[in-house]
């Protein structure tokens, strides 16, 4: 009876804390803005910038060889609606000042005998010199021109014994935004929640509040929960903001259960405000816990596998991955949106990410008061 | 221009900003006045009264909206730089590079002022012996005490020898003797160097070494003319009374201030009260109130022509002057179990070190329910600190530490619940409304459902406050009326007030001194910090700390005595003397090891 008391006692005044922390949030007209804008803003940015797929070439021709070969090579290059030709050079000499001033990503040199290897039945050399400043798209590039030459050798007869037919799974077009939203949903939501957990206590240190806190019989747990949960509320409001446009803007299909995938976010936000908190208690000011937060988000985001795949980085840095929590939020999401993986195939994600929250949250807790003035 | 003499003329000047309710007002209205110079000469008033507004004017830092303003001769609002170039002024916070040693913020402004090279040797030289910061030229100006800090701001605004010198309020937060010091070098340079000083101060025995005083209040100038010109004014109306037997003397002076109608001022002092009287009032009253305190006439002093001017300005504001500025409140907290003579604070061998750094050693003491209780000391002495291991703020490094019969250590959460704390600084949530920050902290401290209702409906009315409007913006006054409700809304045993009075007007600390000597009588324990040495007249006990000690402890009467002089010695020289005492000792004792 007793130690119920004591806990509807303590809820109270918890749920005064938490009242209070919504209420300064909600109070602040910018406060406010920021709840919804940057999420709404940064999830339209991501789906329509941050994409590697080739939709533009443009490209130049060196034809040498002016004959029915050619002209149906280049036909066919003109028809994919990806490769726009921007000039046709007549001297060799023409080829660096188009890939210099960027106004060709790729030029095609046609040797003058192409025509006639070609109908002799021998191998016929096709020039492509690629701009190199942009490895990713210019490899993208010549990988297109070379299944198209593929295409239009086997159009000439001879079919190759082995064909290689590709089936995509999860994202049957490889389109790039499929792979980068769905991270977002855990990415984006943390850069906000990060920053207002950061601010949170280091705001109330800089305008003297902390201290009147300190003084009340709330102890460091309750101060803790107080103020995580509004937080952690905030974080998952903003999961849910840039879901719906991923879901119904940009009609990238979920596959996986609604509950799995909040239950991941719930985990990985609760991490996320931990990491917040603790940067919250150490800081002096505000100025302080923002310029800590901006050191942290870059390597967060670099090592998450948000942009590029976790197995391609250095082992060291693959290592230090395992303390990321966004790396492991990103995959459950990815995994259980594209995939529609059940509990089972992520619970592993879910182990690292509780471990960093069983260490900041208390380190943020024990920071609270212990923090030397 | 014909007038050679004054250094600063100003005409129907005035100048407004918008408030932080978003209104307009004059923070000076209307002002025409004349500096004479080669002397010293005072802007007095209290915080807001406009003195920085128009110190910012003459140094040519803010432009006037109406009136003009010549300063040595020259039209400010056309020419500020021939202004700035011979004038040196020095704000409220100046600007020394903390990373730089004090030779080298030296050097720095004599190179920003062009100080020929020939010059500065003998200049810093000169510098450095009356500011006594000869042996500190290689250290830090950060690691500086408060008042050496003000000392170097001083010099670095001397670097050049300027035609007139403006200082604002150079002695704000600056200990009793580094005070002292500081007005010796001004009177100083005065003397000497027949310099024009403007300064502006909220201390009455500055303006009283002045040759000319300025009194401001909310814009307005209200009197001027020399100090003696000005006490006149006092002349006849003054007095002491003795409080009886066993009763406090803040008792005797809560008496007195509650009948505007018969006195203007009154505060203790040395054990007695010293007190103005409504001149033309009928005598009969006032014997009658002061049947057990006999009272007899003292010579009147700067101060009490300065509370008399004050009143006055307060009676024309608001026509209704009877009310006092807030009810005395009504607390019924006391769970009088009888045990009056169980200390509701005890402290042995607290100790708190910084590192190495012992920033207070081995301090005990007692504090009694329903006492007023004083830490009084330099900046960085440790009372801060001290204060902030009582109310659980700050761990101790060891000791034993006792709040409301609650061990500190082992029953934190339990021994918070029994205390209220008011910081220095408005430190309640700025944009959130009355109501929801009283709502807050009650359910911070367990209150909730028709309790949290009645306590928040209680303190509202009792503090008259506004329970929509926000925090925030409210003035001053309320603000910390606001701080003072949050503090009380549990009805603790025991309040803690950091510096509670530092940044409001002279009435108001004597409202809310009134407000502390009705909680103690109702038996909450007060436990205060103050750097106005007279508060600690209002005081049961104080404790007086430096360098990390006690070094004294008892009445204030006790503490005089322990001064070394006789019992009429005002507080500010007592503690002067207490700390120069055990610095000499200390240096002795250093020299013979």
């Amino acid at each position: 009876m007793k130690t119920m008391r004591n806990f509807l006692d303590s809820l109270m005044k918890i749920m005064a804390l938490v009242r209070k922390e919504l209420l300064t949030i909600l109070k602040d007209p910018s406060g406010r803005a920021l709840l919804i804008g940057p999420a709404l803003i940064q999830a339209l940015l991501y789906g329509y910038g941050a994409t590697y797929d080739l939709t533009n070439v443009p490209y130049a021709v060196h034809d040498q060889s002016r004959g029915a070969a050619s002209t149906e090579l280049l036909a066919r290059l003109d028809g994919t609606g990806v490769f726009h030709r921007v000039a046709t050079l007549t001297s060799s000499d023409q080829i660096a000042g188009m890939i210099d001033s960027g106004d060709a990503l790729l030029v095609i040199g046609i040797p003058s005998d192409f025509e006639t290897l070609r109908v002799s039945g021998q191998q016929a050399p096709l020039q492509v010199i690629l701009d190199g400043r942009n490895s990713s798209t210019a490899g993208l590039a010549s990988a297109y021109v070379s299944s198209i030459v593929a295409a239009y050798n086997q159009s000439l007869g001879g079919a190759p014994s082995v064909t290689i037919v590709r089936r995509a799974w999860f994202n049957a077009n490889l389109e790039s935004r499929w792979n980068i939203m769905p991270g977002l949903i855990a990415a984006l939501s943390m850069l906000q929640t990060l920053m207002l957990a950061a601010l949170s206590v280091a705001r109330e240190r800089e305008q003297g509040t902390f201290d009147q806190l300190l003084v009340t019989p709330l102890t460091p747990l309750q101060i803790l929960i107080g103020k995580a949960l509004p937080s952690i509320l905030v974080g998952l409001i903003q999961s849910t903001i840039i879901f719906l446009i991923i879901l119904f803007w940009f009609q990238i299909p979920m596959n996986g259960s609604v509950w799995l995938l909040y239950l991941g976010l719930l985990t990985f936000t609760v991490t996320s405000v931990g990491i917040g908190l603790s940067i919250s208690a150490v800081a002096l000011n505000m100025q302080q816990a923002m310029l800590y937060t901006f050191m942290l988000i870059m390597p967060l985001i670099l090592l998450s596998g948000l942009l590029t795949p976790v197995r391609n980085m250095p082992e060291i840095l693959q290592v230090a991955t395992y303390a990321n929590p966004l790396r492991f939020g990103i995959d459950t999401v990815r995994r259980v949106y594209l995939e529609g993986a059940g509990f089972s195939d992520v619970a592993y994600n879910f182990i690292p990410l509780v471990i960093v929250g069983a260490i900041t949250l208390p380190l943020a807790a024990w920071l609270f008061r212990n923090r030397l003035a | 221009m014909n007038d050679a003499a004054a250094t600063v003329v100003a005409q129907g000047l005035r100048k407004t900003f918008v408030g932080p309710d978003g209104n307009r007002f004059a923070a000076i209205d209307d002002v025409s006045l004349t500096v004479r110079a080669g002397e010293l000469t005072a802007l007095v008033g209290p915080d807001g009264a406009g003195k920085t507004t128009l110190i910012r004017m003459m140094a040519g830092l803010l432009k006037p909206d109406a009136g003009s303003l010549q300063v040595l001769g020259i039209d400010l609002t056309r020419d500020p730089q021939a202004v700035q170039d011979r004038i040196s002024y020095m704000p409220q916070r100046f600007g020394l590079y903390e990373d730089l040693s004090v030779q080298e913020n030296l050097t720095l402004y004599a190179d920003l002022h062009g100080v020929p090279q020939a010059e500065r040797r003998e200049r810093f030289a000169r510098m450095l012996e009356m500011t006594d910061l000869a042996r500190f030229t290689e250290r830090p100006a950060g690691k500086l005490s408060g008042g050496m800090k003000q000392k170097l701001g001083l010099a670095c605004t001397l670097v050049r020898s300027p035609d007139l010198l403006i200082l604002d309020e150079p002695s704000v937060g600056v200990d009793p003797l580094s005070r002292r010091d500081l007005w010796k070098i001004v009177q100083q340079l005065v003397h000497e160097e027949k310099l024009s000083v403007i300064v502006s101060t909220a201390y009455m025995d500055e303006a009283e070494r002045c040759g000319q005083v300025f009194v401001f209040n909310r814009g307005r100038m209200l009197a001027d003319g020399a100090p003696a010109k000005l006490r006149a004014w006092a002349h006849g109306v003054t007095f002491t009374a003795r409080p009886p037997e066993a009763m406090p003397a803040r008792e005797l002076q809560a008496r007195l201030i509650d009948r505007p109608e018969l006195i203007i001022d009154a505060v203790p002092s040395g054990g007695s009260v010293r007190f103005i009287r409504r001149a033309g009032e009928d005598e009969k009253q006032l014997n009658e109130m002061l049947h057990d305190a006999p009272f007899a006439p003292r010579p009147e002093e700067l101060e009490d022509a300065f509370m008399m001017l004050l009143r006055q300005a307060e009676d024309k504001d608001t026509k209704a002057a009877a009310k006092p500025a807030y009810e005395a409140p009504r607390v019924a907290a006391v769970s009088s179990n009888g045990a009056n003579c169980q200390p509701v604070i005890v402290v042995r061998d607290l100790v708190r070190k910084f590192g190495d750094f012992m920033a207070v050693a081995s301090t005990s003491f007692e504090v009694a329910r329903g006492e007023i209780f004083g830490l009084l000391g330099p900046n960085g002495a440790g009372k801060t600190t001290t204060f902030r291991m009582l109310c659980g703020l700050l761990p101790a490094t060891s000791g034993h530490l006792e709040v409301a019969g609650r061990n500190l250590r082992t029953a934190r959460a339990e021994a918070r619940g029994r205390i209220g704390y008011v910081s220095q600084k408005f430190a309640l949530y700025g944009n959130l409304s009355v109501r929801e920050n009283l709502e807050f902290f009650g359910g911070a401290y367990g209150l909730r459902g028709k309790a949290l209702k009645a306590r928040v409906a209680a303190s509202l009315e009792q503090f008259d406050l506004e329970p929509s409007a926000q925090s925030g913006i409210l003035p001053a006054g309320y603000k910390q009326r606001l701080a003072m409700a949050t503090g009380l809304l549990h009805e603790p045993d025991i309040l803690f007030l950091d510096e509670p009075t530092s940044g409001i007007d002279p009435l108001a600390r004597r409202a809310f001194w009134r407000t502390i000597t009705a909680l103690a009588k109702s038996g909450v324990t007060i436990i205060v910090t103050t750097h106005f040495m007279e508060e600690a007249e209002y005081c049961d006990r104080i404790a007086i700390q430096d360098a990390g000690k006690v070094l004294a402890l008892g009445t204030p009467h006790q503490v005089r005595e322990q001064a070394g002089a006789a019992s009429v010695m005002d507080m500010n020289s007592a503690f002067i003397a207490i700390v120069e005492q055990s610095r000499a000792q200390r240096e002795t004792k250093g020299g013979a090891a």
